[in-house]
């Protein structure tokens, strides 16, 4: 038997990543995984800042890092204009090239309260890949709605109950809104497709120009799920339609990933989820749940998902 | 003469840090159907599995017990067990 097989040649023992073990996030976090696969991917010649939030205060409890790259925080809202004083200065070294710069926050210190830093930093086209971890609330000071928290989410600060079925407001379309600055790339994708967000990560790094990865990250503790669907979550949010992975050259809709075969009705993605149990204890709700299906679906038409 | 303050600190650091404490849920890597596909080293958000050769297993000081690992493997070769402390 043994001789018959083709003998591969075996992979290397896995290698430390570059963001490792001992962090403080909570277990499950879908935003530490997601950091982990996009400065594994960026590789070690990589700067890294990032926004006030979760990722900073679980990578970086002081005197401790987790981060084997340079890094630094500054302010809530200002990773982008840091990393894009990283960029300028190295260039003014003439040092940039074969180093990549990565700047990073949440989607509250992304979409809301960082939104001018970033706007400026995609004019400017400085060379940067910014990344949005967006686990769709303020997760770091305790689930607090953001611009960027789906329609009908139960937060602290859009309580579901007799008056409300949650956060009323649309997601804001934080990507489109980028790429319409005209950068050279701009994408969403998920740790659901961890293969997937990495090929993006290198494709970004190769562009002469401000890049922006708009990421999915599911929180267990925020939205109120076992530890072990984080990846089953995230993937089910591309399924339904609900986030779905665009690519923009140049504010041109170039790429998409089609659902036709795995497209699936939104309960799936909603039903594993504490923060939209409301919508599944009355009639009313199970309305509700029809107005998310519609947002689905719009999203599904808008990019041709099937 | 004023001093500099130290705000820099050393890449990796974190691994004083033994997160594992917080775990209750165990994987157990069974070594038994394992084709190589490195997806539990991938899905890791604390980066702790390690090793080659069909032959994985995380490391127990990190490992928080998410469960992740054994739920993403497609060939169902890690289970989650209760630990005893
Ligand atoms: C100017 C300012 N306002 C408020 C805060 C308090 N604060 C720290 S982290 C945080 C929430 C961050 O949310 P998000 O950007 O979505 O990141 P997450 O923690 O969810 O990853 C807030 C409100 C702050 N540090 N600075
Ligand atoms: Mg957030």
């Amino acid at each position: 038997m043994a001789e018959t097989t083709k003998k591969r040649k075996p992979k290397p023992p896995v290698t430390e990543s570059l963001l490792t073990s001992g962090h403080r996030a909570c277990a499950g976090c879908g935003e530490s995984l997601g950091a982990k696969l996009v400065i594994d991917a960026a590789g070690p010649n990589t700067i890294v800042t990032t926004c006030t939030g979760c990722l900073e205060v679980f990578s970086t409890p002081y005197p401790e890092s987790a981060w084997r790259v340079p890094w630094i925080h500054s302010l809530f809202e200002n990773s982008s204009a840091v990393a894009a004083g990283v960029e300028a200065g190295l260039k003014a070294l003439g040092k940039k090239e074969g180093i990549n710069v990565i700047a990073q926050g949440g989607d509250g210190g992304t979409a809301d309260i960082g939104i001018g830093c970033l706007s400026g930093m995609l004019e400017r086209n400085h060379e940067v890949l910014y990344v949005c971890y967006d686990n769709e609330a303020y997760m770091n000071t305790g689930v607090q709605r953001s611009g960027l928290t789906p329609f009908d989410t139960h937060t602290t600060t859009s309580p579901s109950g007799k008056k409300s079925f949650g956060n009323q407001h649309p997601k804001k379309p934080l990507l489109e809104i980028v790429a319409a600055h005209n950068i050279p790339y701009a994408t969403s994708a998920t740790v659901g497709y961890p293969a997937d967000l990495q090929l993006k990560v290198k494709k970004a790094l190769k562009e002469k120009g401000a890049t922006f990865i708009h990421l999915h990250v599911p929180c267990p503790l925020g939205w109120v799920y076992n530890t072990e669907l984080t990846i089953e979550i995230a993937r089910l949010a591309v399924q339904t339609g609900l986030f779905p992975l665009v690519e923009f050259k140049w504010g041109k809709v170039t790429r998409v990933r089609k659902i036709t075969r795995e497209r699936k009705p939104v309960e799936e993605y909603l039903k594993h989820q504490g923060r939209y149990r409301h919508l599944f204890a009355s009639e009313e709700g199970k309305k509700e749940i029809k107005k998310i299906q519609a947002i689905a679906d719009a999203n599904i038409e808008k990019y041709g998902l099937v | 003469m004023s001093k500099p303050i130290l705000i820099t600190v050393g890449p990796g650091t974190s691994k004083v840090n033994k997160t594992g404490a917080w775990r209750t849920l165990m994987p157990v890597f069974k070594h038994d159907k394992c084709n190589d596909c490195r997806i539990c080293v991938t899905v890791c958000p604390d980066a702790c599995i390690f090793g080659q050769n069909n032959v994985y297993n995380a490391n127990l000081d990190y490992c928080k017990g998410c469960g992740i690992c054994a739920h993403e493997c497609p060939v169902d070769d890690i289970e989650m067990v209760l630990e005893a402390k």
